[in-house]
């Protein structure tokens, strides 16, 4: 198929429409026995006009058409230990520590040091756990969010909640994130259900420590009066990571114990 | 800009021959499951990084006490890369269906997976992670639904960071969502929609493109017009899906590959399509045919077709809203540059997948059915001969030339005189001779109008031995009225 250069001429040109020739049309055209009349056409999904470009994109997914490579080959770096106070694992690849960083470091707890997998579930659990105005708005409204990203609902007591991720959200019941509230004060009354620890591991075993509580602090740690609390800041990640996540590191809930060292 | 990842998934030893004759059984293959709309296609993110001392990446059939030692392993191993790697070797397992089988029977094995996959360990996470996507890639529908109890928490990592972990979920949710719709029945009320919705303001590019996977796996289903696409719609993602695909040095083909076909199951699905035009659907989607069509002319590239393809149809079915005449001059599309880009796209197709002609003519015909603008930029720009050398290609590329040129020539005289002389005459007295009674009842109907218009073209019919073309059709009772008629017209000229 031939075309004429002034193609390739008009689509680097600028945009613009063409003036267009009058029209002018008469009864006759496509009267009986003719039929023609100008119209847009639109296919429906299923319509077997799509079935070539339908295949070819099955085709593609199925890594037939484009060989997609899975996760290229990581680089290996010379060791390097997690900066995070009082974590010692050790990476010799970049991508398992952002993991790593993410899974333990990121959302993290400045009060009881459990980490979160998402700011959402961690600003929840801060209300929640450790915000004693909570507890008593608690009392008089409902406060207890629904976890789901876009719901709106809200509930009295924690064990609503859950009943409404269960019924609604059609969230397992024990859903790890959702763990009542324990060692509360004697002040607060106890309006939890206690969630079986032995939900999770199989025949009844607990899978060690807690939901995602940061396991590298010794079980007895005791907070020191004068706490200091120390903003993740670029220095405390190797400085190739931090290029891509820069963003990532404004939010200033980021806020980590560190004991004195 | 676009750069694709390439890699190779080449099994050892095998030649051209063997991977022609494995596609086109997957051709036959998808063929079939199309016309049962049972379309169903899943993508394996598989790490092909070959470990030390391993031959070659030949699954491993697994027994019962195998896979329970392993994930005991898992579970209670003292030390960190002791348990990932029982993970890792059940992972190799479970490629195997009869692992898969296996697995799934196996009381307490998925609750235990579950667990290792929301532990405070990021690397047992990780690979049981890889486990449930080895599960969710499987073409068995038990195997994939007894990843279930998993998907709460899926959907709660991917409002996380880790990239390469959430790139992971993505695509395991994605080959979940399209197995079943007791699956979607599941994910919808989990709250699938909105966690998708968060996850697409991602800056990375990985996730992005395994986002648009698992969305239009989800766009795809047969339920998606009445339960999913309006949420979808009414949520921020037609947005963003638009931004991801406008041209510009951000633009990543892969991401736009899977937003694209995204695009086209909801609007070819025909549920609020003025929506997406007050969003700038068309202008964005004619500006990237435009870059579409500079991509193609600077390089061979064999693969440009998947983003073109959907791009295409997209705008071919906006064209048709009624929304399209309320909106702003900016919203709609009147730059004749997509014309000229469209055809250097034809021109590709003609070389390159010659299936997609029929597409990309539909959009033609949707440009020039109502538009005198757009007629006139095909004669200016000297199109009518290139698209003439189109009518041999098939019946149903036939049918769609004549019919834009039928469109050209209903304008009148002003258009017709532009049509001959010419070449056209010539051509049709070609496709009179063609057997497909719709490719010559359109000769005829193009014939009716250019003889209205242009009566001196009759003239020329005669002369060409017109009326004996006409004769073989005379007995036709699809097109003898017709015929009849322009013999009439033809001999009174």
């Amino acid at each position: 198929m031939q075309l004429p250069p002034a193609v390739h001429a008009r689509l680097a040109g600028g945009p613009g429409a063409a003036e267009p020739l009058p029209v002018e049309r008469s009864p006759k055209a496509g009267a009986v026995p003719f039929r023609f009349t100008a119209r847009q056409v639109r296919f429906p999904r299923e319509h077997e006009f799509f079935e070539d470009g339908d295949v070819q994109r099955h085709l593609y997914l199925q890594d037939v058409l484009t060989q997609v490579a899975g996760a290229p080959e990581r680089p290996r770096v010379p060791e390097f230990t997690c900066q995070v106070a009082g974590c010692c694992q050790v990476f010799d690849a970049l991508e398992d520590y952002e993991h790593h960083y993410h899974t333990l470091h990121r959302n993290v707890c400045s009060f009881c040091k459990r980490a979160f997998p998402s700011g959402h579930l961690l600003d929840i659990h801060i209300l929640e756990w450790h915000d004693s105005l909570f507890q008593i708005l608690s009392e008089r409204q409902n406060m207890y969010q629904c976890l789901v990203e876009g719901c709106t609902e809200k509930f009295k007591t924690s064990k609503d909640r859950k009943d409404h991720l269960v019924r609604r959200h059609l969230y397992p019941a024990d859903f790890r994130f959702d763990k009542p509230k324990k060692n509360m004060s004697p002040a607060t009354p106890r309006a939890t259900v206690q969630v079986s620890a032995e939900a999770l591991g199989a025949e009844g075993e607990q899978v060690e420590g807690d939901a995602m509580e940061v396991c590298s602090e010794p079980a007895g740690e005791r907070h020191t009066a004068g706490r200091r609390v120390l903003f993740v800041s670029e220095y405390l990640l190797p400085s190739v990571l931090v290029k891509g996540h820069h963003e990532d590191l404004k939010a200033p809930r980021k806020e980590i114990n560190t004991s004195d060292d | 800009m676009w750069l694709r990842r390439q890699g190779c998934l080449r099994p050892a030893g095998c030649g051209v021959e063997e991977l022609r004759r494995r596609r086109r059984e997957r051709e036959a293959a998808l063929r079939k499951a199309r016309r049962e709309q049972q379309l169903i296609s899943k993508r394996l993110l598989r790490d092909d990084a070959p470990e030390e001392g391993e031959g070659g990446c030949v699954a491993v059939i697994l027994g019962q006490a195998e896979i329970q030692q392993f994930l005991q392993l898992a579970q209670r191993g003292t030390e960190e890369k002791e348990r990932g790697r029982a993970l890792v070797s059940l992972r190799r397992g479970l490629q195997h269906p009869e692992t898969q089988q296996t697995f799934i029977w196996l009381e307490g094995s998925m609750r235990t997976l579950v667990g290792l996959l929301t532990s405070n360990q990021a690397l047992l996470q990780l690979e049981a992670a890889r486990c449930l996507h080895e599960l969710s890639h499987s073409e068995q529908s038990a195997v994939a639904e007894a990843c279930l109890p998993a998907t709460s928490y899926l959907l709660t990592y991917l409002s996380g960071h880790s990239s390469d972990f959430i790139e992971l979920c993505l695509y395991t949710l994605g080959n979940l969502i399209v197995e079943s719709e007791a699956v979607r029945r599941q994910l919808l009320p989990q709250g699938i929609v909105p966690a998708l919705a968060a996850c697409v303001q991602s800056p990375h590019v990985t996730v992005l493109e395994a986002l648009g996977y698992a969305l239009s796996q989800l766009l795809q289903a047969k339920e998606a017009p009445e339960k999913i696409i309006p949420s979808v719609l009414g949520s921020t993602l037609p947005q963003h899906m638009l931004q991801l695909l406008q041209p510009g040095p951000k633009l990543n083909f892969g991401v736009a590959v899977e937003f694209a076909w995204c695009l086209h199951y909801i609007t070819c699905s025909q549920v609020n399509n003025a929506l997406l035009i007050t969003h700038g659907a068309l202008s964005t989607l004619g500006l990237l045919l435009l870059d579409l069509a500079g991509a193609v002319q600077r390089t061979e590239d064999a693969g440009l077709e998947l983003l073109a393809c959907p791009v295409l149809r997209c705008l071919s079915n906006l064209l048709t809203e009624a929304a399209v005449g309320a909106v702003g001059e900016q919203m709609q599309l009147r730059d004749e540059r997509v014309v000229a880009a469209l055809f250097i796209l034809l021109q590709f197709f003609l070389q390159k997948q010659p299936s997609l002609l029929p597409e990309g003519l539909w959009l033609l015909n949707n440009l020039t059915a109502n538009s005198p603008s757009f007629c006139t930029s095909l004669l200016s720009l000297d199109l009518i001969e290139p698209l003439l050398q189109l009518l041999p290609v098939s019946n149903v590329v036939s049918l769609l030339v004549l019919t834009v040129l039928c469109n050209v020539a209903e304008k009148g005289p002003a258009y017709c005189q532009h049509l001959w002389p010419g070449p056209l005459l010539c051509s049709l007295l070609g496709t009179l001779a063609f057997s497909d009674t719709e490719v010559v009842g359109q000769s005829l109907e193009l014939l009716q109008l250019l003889f209205l218009y242009r009566p001196e073209a009759a003239q020329a019919f005669l002369q060409q031995s017109g009326l004996q073309a006409l004769e073989r059709h005379e007995k036709e009772a699809q097109l003898q009225d017709r015929v009849h008629a322009l013999q009439q017209t033809a001999l009174h000229s």
